[in-house]
């Protein structure tokens, strides 16, 4: 599994890093991004689809 | 404050009493935040775009759709005011213009809006705000040390409104003892709507001649605080006008206070009436990252506000330039189509996608402090309090305006079980 996160649509509510922060991490302006170029390790699936289903701006996308 | 019989007089007097909530709503007649999610509900049903003439032409859609196509249609809608009151721009030339606006970045369009934003985001980074945590669990231990062995307390008055006041004064460098100052401008602002222009404008005038007066103080003693942060920023490789200063200050002076007061508050109140919500919360304090954001969707307390930029149809609503279009993040949030049970509060709900913190651009800057505040808030009372209820059902007295929340909360403190 992949995520990332759309960068066009994210306004920093910083929702993936509070629920996923082995998953994603947030810049001084609040703009999330994704780490380990967006590769989910076995046994994290869970929280990336935690991550998606609580974006407020359908900023994050996962790819199975 | 008045009490809320003689706002409702007082309301009846200045625009006559609403006639139906539909076509003739009035966002600041005491009886809207009472009644609110009640209202919401049947203006989705019968509506969805509820208007009224009052404050010269005033749209309320309650849809997540619509409430969303508004905040990401910055086109169209302007957010040169954001607080619908008699005050219009063409009624008030102190009134600074577009892409600029009062204050700064709220007030703001693109692109500038982009440009202030980048200045002040820094310093309401997640990590930033976390160093406060220490600092906030000591005071609400404090509030509530106030007023420890009392068998009723106001959780609104002694609590909750104390808590985002004092955070904000100690992060802008301002003297704590001028809380009650700020609780005023507060009112002044977002709940004197109904007032004329020549009542309103002077209340602003005050505001900004107290905010100058801290910006010179600061001037002469700089330290680490967000007001010399701010006269040393620069944008466009210039330092910040004292103008755009100032409007930003007085954004961060009050879009902190009663916001977050209010989602404390309506926490509180939740818990007080739901005995079987307090009681698990109590019993699986890991549930609270999930309850926060429960109670922020169910009880989210800020409406925004655009003005509509030209004559526009918006889904067979003909809006015309300068009316007033009310964003109420807390309708979207009770929207069906957007949320399973979403009249339900559901402490441990999963996927939760709310707006309480607005959508788009103008997302609010200090959503991570005000969760930190509202977290640490509820966390610290429940754990002095494991127990409580409303003390008098028809003491507890809701705002009047955009921001909804209890302003008199009795709860009577019970043994632990």
């Amino acid at each position: 599994m992949r995520v990332k996160v759309d960068t066009s649509k994210c306004q920093g509510h910083n929702r993936c890093y509070a629920l996923a922060p082995e998953l994603f991490d947030v810049d001084d302006l609040g703009t999330a991004f994704v780490l380990n170029d967006g590769v989910v390790p076995d046994g994290l699936e869970a929280k990336a689809r935690l991550a998606e289903k609580n974006c407020p701006e359908y900023a994050i996308v996962i790819e199975d | 404050m008045a009490d809320i019989k003689d706002l409702e007089t007082y309301f009846n007097e200045v625009y006559g009493p609403v006639a139906d909530w539909m076509t003739d709503f009035d966002h600041a007649n005491p009886a809207y935040n009472e009644n609110a999610h009640a209202l919401w509900d049947e203006m989705r049903d019968k509506c969805p775009v509820a208007h009224t003439t009052r404050y010269g032409g005033t749209w309320l859609p309650v849809t997540h759709e619509y409430v969303s196509e508004i905040a990401y249609d910055t086109d169209r809608f302007t957010s040169r005011s954001v607080v619908v009151s008699r005050m219009k721009p063409s009624l008030a030339p102190d009134m600074p213009p577009a892409p600029i606006g009062t204050a700064p970045p709220i007030s703001s369009d693109p692109p500038f809006h982009h440009d202030a934003r980048r200045v002040m985001l820094p310093a309401f980074a997640p990590k930033k705000i976390a160093a406060w945590e220490g600092d906030v669990r000591a005071l609400c231990n404090e509030l509530l040390d106030s007023v420890a062995g009392q068998e009723v307390i106001d959780a609104a008055v002694d609590y909750a409104q104390h808590i985002p006041v004092n955070v904000i004064a100690r992060m802008l460098g301002f003297p704590l003892e001028d809380s009650d100052l700020f609780r005023k401008f507060v009112h002044d602002v977002l709940e004197g709507v109904d007032e004329p222009v020549h009542v309103r404008q002077p209340k602003f005038d005050r505001l900004f001649d107290y905010i100058s007066v801290q910006i010179e103080e600061h001037q002469a003693n700089p330290r680490e605080d967000l007001t010399s942060f701010l006269l040393n920023a620069t944008i466009y490789d210039q330092p910040l006008s004292m103008r755009h200063v100032a409007g930003s200050i007085v954004l961060l002076l009050l879009a902190g206070i009663d916001t977050t007061w209010s989602a404390i508050g309506s926490s509180i109140w939740h818990l007080a009436t739901t005995p079987a919500d307090r009681e698990r919360l109590v019993r699986e304090p890991e549930l609270m990252p999930t309850a926060i954001e429960e109670f922020l969707r169910a009880y989210a307390p800020v409406t925004m506000a655009r003005l509509v930029k030209e004559d526009i149809d918006f889904h067979g609503c003909p809006m015309k330039a300068e009316d007033w279009v009310l964003l109420p993040f807390p309708a979207a949030n009770r929207d069906p189509k957007e949320f399973a049970d979403a009249d339900k509060v559901i402490i441990d709900r999963e996927e939760n996608r709310h707006s309480a913190f607005g959508l788009g651009i103008h997302r609010c800057m200090g959503s991570n402090l005000a969760r930190l505040e509202l977290t640490i808030a509820v966390e610290e009372f429940l754990k002095r309090y494991p127990n409580f209820e409303l003390s008098d059902t028809a003491g507890v007295k809701w705002s009047n305006g955009q921001i909804r929340g209890p302003r008199k909360l009795p709860v009577r403190i019970l043994p632990n079980k």
